[in-house]
């Protein structure tokens, strides 16, 4: 049985995909990490001209999908894996998935840059998404309406404003969701009584809200946010089948190097370590 | 019997290169035909796949209970009877708010692109001189190649300040705005087919109509015009067709909000544009993934649907026209 076994492991080894392959890294997954994985796989290439490593966008629920069929090595994504898709995971690869926290990223609620309101409120924020507030001279600013974008409802930065700020709480239904944070920012930028959010973004014509608690406003700033003292931060991940070995291990352990969390300061992320 | 007529009779004896050419041609029917089978087996392979991953609805336990026939489509008890929340403790799938987003925005798209479609094809083919048309036609297809993605993009930056003050409305992103940069991308389907249709119409009609003392116009408007109207209507359908299922345009310039409203200064959420901006991050397997699918049976129910519709009616105008029952 045992002598009949290592052929067989040998052949299926040999049919999987290009992940399985010696020298590349393969990673898929959230759009919102996309950058980010790039400039880590460019570095990391410099530094070992030998190991290629391939980045593709296309969603957290792609990434963890393309992590269960054997396509990619590593799946990025900004939001925690559901438990359906650990289990499969489980069942498939009969070892539990392995997550690693990668970079920080503050979600930020953006103004247009002539709205006179500088900070809210989770309550506010709350209020705003869930249809209690409409006007923005109920929490201090002109008499217009509020025009409240959001991110499509399955993005890891929708989930956690959902979780985060509204308790669970439904949006409500006059609140616009555009893809992607670049949507959001440049309609924001448009429209002078607009209110939008996303990962921390620096871009003409918008404001970056600070958010209130008792007397102190709170800024998204780098120290804020490493500190936990900004109530807003999530985790961005690398998710992986097994514990990493080898060249995946390798650029892991590149990415979380003083030189990669370096990296993360760069792309506008806030670094773990 | 006599026995002669048993005799086989001997084929006609070709030359080597006939024969080849007998060859060549089997072989070139044979690939046309398997060509012709390869697009029909990828048709029904796609509509196999995308009815599979949605059938899970009908047949998981899990998926049954959280995404129901009457959670899809009657009210459900709360604060809004209608809402498409697929993310979240409960999850709200309700398909009228799609339903009425996409019907909304198709129709301000086609009520622009039919008119302006149909009478540049008009114009092109009755009226302007030979320079303009020579300048007009490639023009007007250029408008074709146009990313649907770039159309998008503009509407959301250039279109929506313009759309937002002109019609006095407190969203720059809505139904109208989705609407006429959807009508962008569909006018130049609606103009190509109609000007083919217009231009088909045989010389001896306009002559005859002239030769009666009708003007250009008359002759434009009741004869020629008539007489291509199953063109015309073809490409309506075309234009119409394409309308629904565009994807790209209306996810960036509609706002996407789930609302149940008429109201064409309120924002859109379309069955299309859900499915392109859930599909990316959707936990795959799971009941929220298999309604998106099931989104786009209904699509294909659709299109399908109004290319029946559509073609049945072809067949009538055109008995019309002909004034016979063939």
């Amino acid at each position: 049985m045992k002598s009949l076994l290592k052929p067989l492991l040998a052949v299926f080894l040999l049919a999987l995909p290009a992940a399985a392959q010696a020298g590349t890294v393969t990673i898929k997954g959230s759009d919102t990490m996309v950058i980010l994985g790039q400039r880590w796989a460019e570095a990391f290439m410099k530094k070992n001209p030998t190991i290629k490593v391939q980045v593709t966008g296309g969603g957290s629920g792609v990434g963890l999908a393309a992590l269960q069929n054997g396509t990619t090595d590593i799946a990025m994504s900004s939001r925690e894996m559901k438990k359906a898709e650990a289990d499969k995971l489980r069942a498939r690869f009969k070892v539990p998935p392995v997550q690693r926290s990668v970079a920080k990223d503050g979600v930020t609620f953006y103004v247009h840059q002539g709205n006179p309101v500088s900070a809210l409120t989770t309550e506010q924020l709350m209020k705003i998404y869930v249809g209690d507030i409409t006007t923005w001279k109920q929490v201090g600013g002109a008499d217009a309406p509020i025009v409240a974008y959001s991110r499509e409802n399955s993005s890891g930065t929708y989930v956690f404003v959902k979780d985060m700020v509204l308790d669970g709480e439904d949006f409500a239904p006059a609140i616009q969701t555009l893809p992607g944070t670049a949507a959001v920012v440049n309609a924001v930028s448009k429209e002078k009584n607009s209110l939008g959010y996303g990962g921390a973004a620096y871009a003409e014509g918008i404001k970056e809200l600070k958010v209130k608690k008792g007397n102190e406003e709170i800024a998204p700033s780098a120290d804020n946010i490493k500190s936990g003292k900004y109530p807003l931060a999530r985790d961005l991940f690398f998710y992986l089948r097994a514990e990493p070995t080898g060249d995946i291990k390798a650029f892991i352990d590149f990415a979380l190097s003083p030189e990669g969390q370096a990296i993360v300061t760069q792309v506008g992320y806030f670094p773990v370590k | 019997m006599e026995q002669g007529l048993t005799r086989v009779v001997a084929a006609p004896r070709l030359s080597a290169a006939a024969r080849r050419r007998q060859l060549r041609e089997k072989a070139v029917a044979g690939f046309i035909t398997l060509m012709a089978f390869t697009g029909i087996a990828a048709l029904i392979l796609i509509i196999v796949f995308v009815a599979k991953e949605a059938l899970t609805l009908f047949t998981d336990a899990d998926a049954r209970h959280e995404a129901s026939f009457s959670k899809m489509f009657l009210p459900q008890e709360g604060r809004y009877p209608f809402r498409w929340q697929p993310v979240s403790d409960t999850p709200k799938v309700s398909m009228i708010p799609l339903f009425v987003g996409t019907l909304k925005i198709t129709l301000v798209s086609m009520l622009v692109a039919v008119p302006m479609g149909v009478f540049s094809a008009l114009f092109v083919a009755e009226f302007a001189p030979r320079r303009l048309r020579e300048l007009l036609k490639p023009v007007i297809e250029l408008l074709a190649g146009i990313p649907s993605v770039v159309l998008g993009f503009f509407a959301l930056m250039v279109l929506s300040p313009m759309v937002k003050d002109l019609f006095h409305l407190d969203r720059p992103l809505n139904g109208t705005l989705a609407g006429l940069a959807l009508a962008l991308a569909i006018v130049p389907v609606i103009f190509t087919v109609s000007e083919d249709a217009l231009t088909a119409v045989p010389r001896s009609y306009r002559e005859a109509s002239l030769a009666l003392g009708a003007t250009l116009w008359e002759t434009a408007w009741k004869v020629v015009l008539p007489a291509a109207a199953p063109g015309i209507l073809a490409a309506c359908v075309l234009g119409f067709g394409r309308a629904i299922g565009e994807t790209m345009i209306v996810l960036m310039a509609s706002g996407n909000a789930d609302i149940v409203s008429w109201n064409l200064g309120d924002s859109a959420r379309s069955l299309s544009a859900t499915i392109a901006a859930e599909m990316g991050e959707v936990v795959v397997g799971s009941p929220h993934y298999s309604l998106l699918f099931f989104i786009g049976v209904e699509l294909f129910i659709f299109t399908f649907v109004l290319n029946m519709v559509a073609s049945t009616w072809t067949k009538k105008v055109l008995q019309r026209l002909t004034g016979s029952a063939s």
